[in-house]
């Protein structure tokens, strides 16, 4: 009898594409924005990722995020290497800086200013060249969508809007008037700022800022062997009255700050919840409807010994197969837009929540929707097949 | 307990609808006895009671009053549930329009009986098969209810009737979505298939070309039985009505 009722779906065409179709479109509306949402947030914490050396992340205690940099005095450096059980402890600068390219053009970028001695907080994976390069005098290193995109030079130089090339390793920028030479071009995480990544020492990066009398951004922080991370952050918060966040917390707190100081949650969860009401309204509706052409089917099938059990348990299935099916191809059509997009043009990131939240959201509409439709077939009086 | 004589008997039943002004007396005391192996046909103007009557002699409505015995159970006295059961088992329906299920086969169709009550489905299908060759429909088994006409589809649905070998077939103008020939030829096939000594067939009727397929006739008026003839005393009565209607005019 299964066949039967999902041949009976599947069977009047009309209605099932139209079921499918709302389910898919709701579930592509709510997976695909959810997915963007979920990328969007995941690139204001990118530089952290990026930095997987470090336990703890050491800054002023009025910073909010990762990118609203807050300069600390130097001497924090060695209040922090101060504190017992820190295995190393070496400074970082951030910020964003106007850079004059080859062509004349200026642009924005984001520099990264990591220790010079050990270099940490350079990207791992170097597309061309290698993090050794920044030992060399007025070197820096750029990330591959930077080079291939804003940082990318004309072709001919007489004609500055015409097709580009991306810039290359020997090239030469200005940085608040001083040299810059590309030495390497790294592969790195997009970032929520979109604009070009510069990488190179901590001591470069304060000589191309402006004059500050604070240019310690952060401090990263490695525990030494033995030491509990947890403790060690309570530590270090404790003596030097400074804000340390783990790498978790340093990420959670930036996308808080995202998440409850700008209207882009809104904005999203908008765009799913209409995902959502369509579904409701599309596929709810034509489910419910379809329920009710079969009804005269389901009255003979009562009248012909059917309990009610029975035929809710066929209703129940064929919304079942219609949840699954609309899930599974919004879901893949969601996946397939996602990959094909390349990432620095859409933030998108599909994490295990969101099929979950997705599918909660199909179930409650084919729930809600059979229920509906079940009402009916409750209510169906079996004698009614003889009515004509 | 012994088989009683008579598979359908009724004794006084009443059946009311609704209540108040739209109060409807549906049936008024109806008297009637069917034999095992008869086919009794149920005739009479509109709203005179015979689906209702139908109704709750397939178990479908309850009697409010009255005593009711078909096929040894009063239906009315079960409960919801055990009515759903008692039909599923002991009742056969042939609806005036069809009512096939246009998404799937006729073998499909024919099986739906048997599925319902959890048959197994190689057997379900094998035995709906066997009721298709036996209406006539044998190489049809895999079409839809839609390529077939009116008179064929009225097999699939006595095939389908009578696929899990009811005691009682129930017939709500089976011939009325057809033409004269064709219900002629359904009638007959509806008979030759359920002549049985354990089986009886209601038939709801306004063709009286059909009366001569019944063994008897019961005439319904204003939710009584007022009489039961045989098919030529009813084709007379008829006959006689329509004369003294032309007179009239």
């Amino acid at each position: 009898m299964r066949t039967i009722a999902i041949k009976m779906l599947f069977g009047d065409t009309a209605k099932f594409y139209g079921i499918l179709l709302g389910l898919s479109f709701a579930t592509l509306l709510i997976a695909q924005q959810a997915s963007i949402f979920v990328g969007l947030m995941s690139r204001t914490y990118a530089l952290i990722e990026e930095t997987p050396q470090a336990d703890l992340w050491v800054t002023d205690p009025t910073m909010q995020f990762v990118d609203d940099t807050k300069p600390m005095q130097v001497t924090a450096l060695q209040r922090v290497r101060s504190v017992d059980g820190v295995g190393w402890a070496v400074p970082l600068f951030k910020g964003l800086l106007v850079a004059k390219l080859p062509s004349g053009a200026r642009q924005i970028c984001d520099v990264v200013g990591v220790d010079d001695a050990s270099l940490i907080g350079v990207p791992a994976r170097m597309i061309k060249g290698d993090v050794s390069v920044l030992r060399k005098p007025d070197t820096i290193i750029i990330e591959t969508r930077g080079a291939r995109s804003r940082l990318a030079q004309p072709i001919n130089p007489a004609n500055p809007t015409g097709p580009k090339r991306p810039i290359e390793i020997g090239e030469e920028l200005e940085l608040n008037e001083r040299r810059a030479v590309i030495g390497g071009i790294a592969e790195t995480k997009p970032t929520f700022q979109n604009v070009p990544t510069i990488y190179t020492t901590y001591s470069r990066a304060i000589g191309f800022a402006p004059a500050n009398r604070r240019t310690l951004s952060m401090i990263l922080v490695k525990a030494a062997p033995g030491v509990s991370v947890t403790e060690l952050r309570d530590r270090i918060a404790r003596e030097t009255e400074l804000a340390v966040y783990t790498p978790d917390d340093f990420a959670w707190t930036t996308i808080t700050y995202w998440m409850t100081q700008t209207g882009i949650p809104i904005n999203f969860g908008i765009a799913i919840a209409l995902g959502f009401l369509v579904g409701v309204a599309i596929a709810g509706q034509m489910f419910y409807n379809f329920t009710l052409d079969n009804l005269k089917y389901f009255g003979a099938m009562k009248a012909m010994g059917a309990t009610t059990g029975r035929l809710l348990g066929l209703v129940a299935l064929q919304g079942a197969v219609a949840g699954v099916l609309g899930l599974g191809l919004g879901l893949g059509v969601t996946s397939i837009v996602g990959l094909a997009i390349p990432g620095d043009k859409l933030a998108f990131k599909m994490t295990w929540h969101i099929p979950v939240i997705a599918a909660a959201a199909v179930i409650f509409i084919v729930v809600a929707s059979s229920l509906f439709s079940m009402r009916r077939v409750v209510q169906l009086d079996p004698s009614e097949v003889f009515q004509g | 307990m012994s088989e009683p004589a008579n598979s359908i008997v009724c004794n006084e039943v009443f059946k009311t609808f609704g209540v108040g002004d739209s109060m409807v007396r549906a049936l008024r005391g109806v008297n009637l006895e069917v034999r095992f192996g008869e086919m009794m046909a149920l005739v009479g103007p509109s709203g005179c009671g015979k689906t209702t009557l139908i109704s709750i002699l397939a178990g479908l409505l309850q009697r409010d009053e009255g005593e009711l015995a078909v096929l040894g159970t009063d239906p009315s006295a079960l409960s919801n549930h055990e009515r759903t059961v008692w039909r599923g088992a002991n009742v056969g329906f042939i609806f005036q329009q069809f009512n096939l299920i246009p998404q799937v086969s006729i073998l499909e169709n024919v099986a739906v009986p048997l599925l319902l009550r959890h048959h197994p489905k190689r057997d379900a299908l094998d035995r709906a098969a066997k009721l298709l060759e036996e209406v006539g429909l044998k190489g049809r088994e895999l079409t839809r209810p839609n390529k077939l006409s009116g008179g064929q589809q009225q097999r699939v649905a006595i095939a389908r009737a009578l696929v899990t070998g009811p005691r009682l077939l129930v017939c709500d103008e089976p011939t009325s979505a057809l033409d004269g020939a064709t219900g002629q030829k359904i009638m007959g096939l509806i008979r030759e298939l359920t002549a049985a000594a354990e089986r009886v067939v209601i038939v709801v009727t306004h063709d009286e070309r059909i009366y001569h397929f019944a063994d008897r006739i019961a005439h319904l008026d204003d939710g009584r039985v007022t009489h039961v003839s045989t098919p030529a005393e009813a084709l007379a009565e008829s006959a006689q009505r329509m004369g003294d209607a032309a007179k009239r005019h």
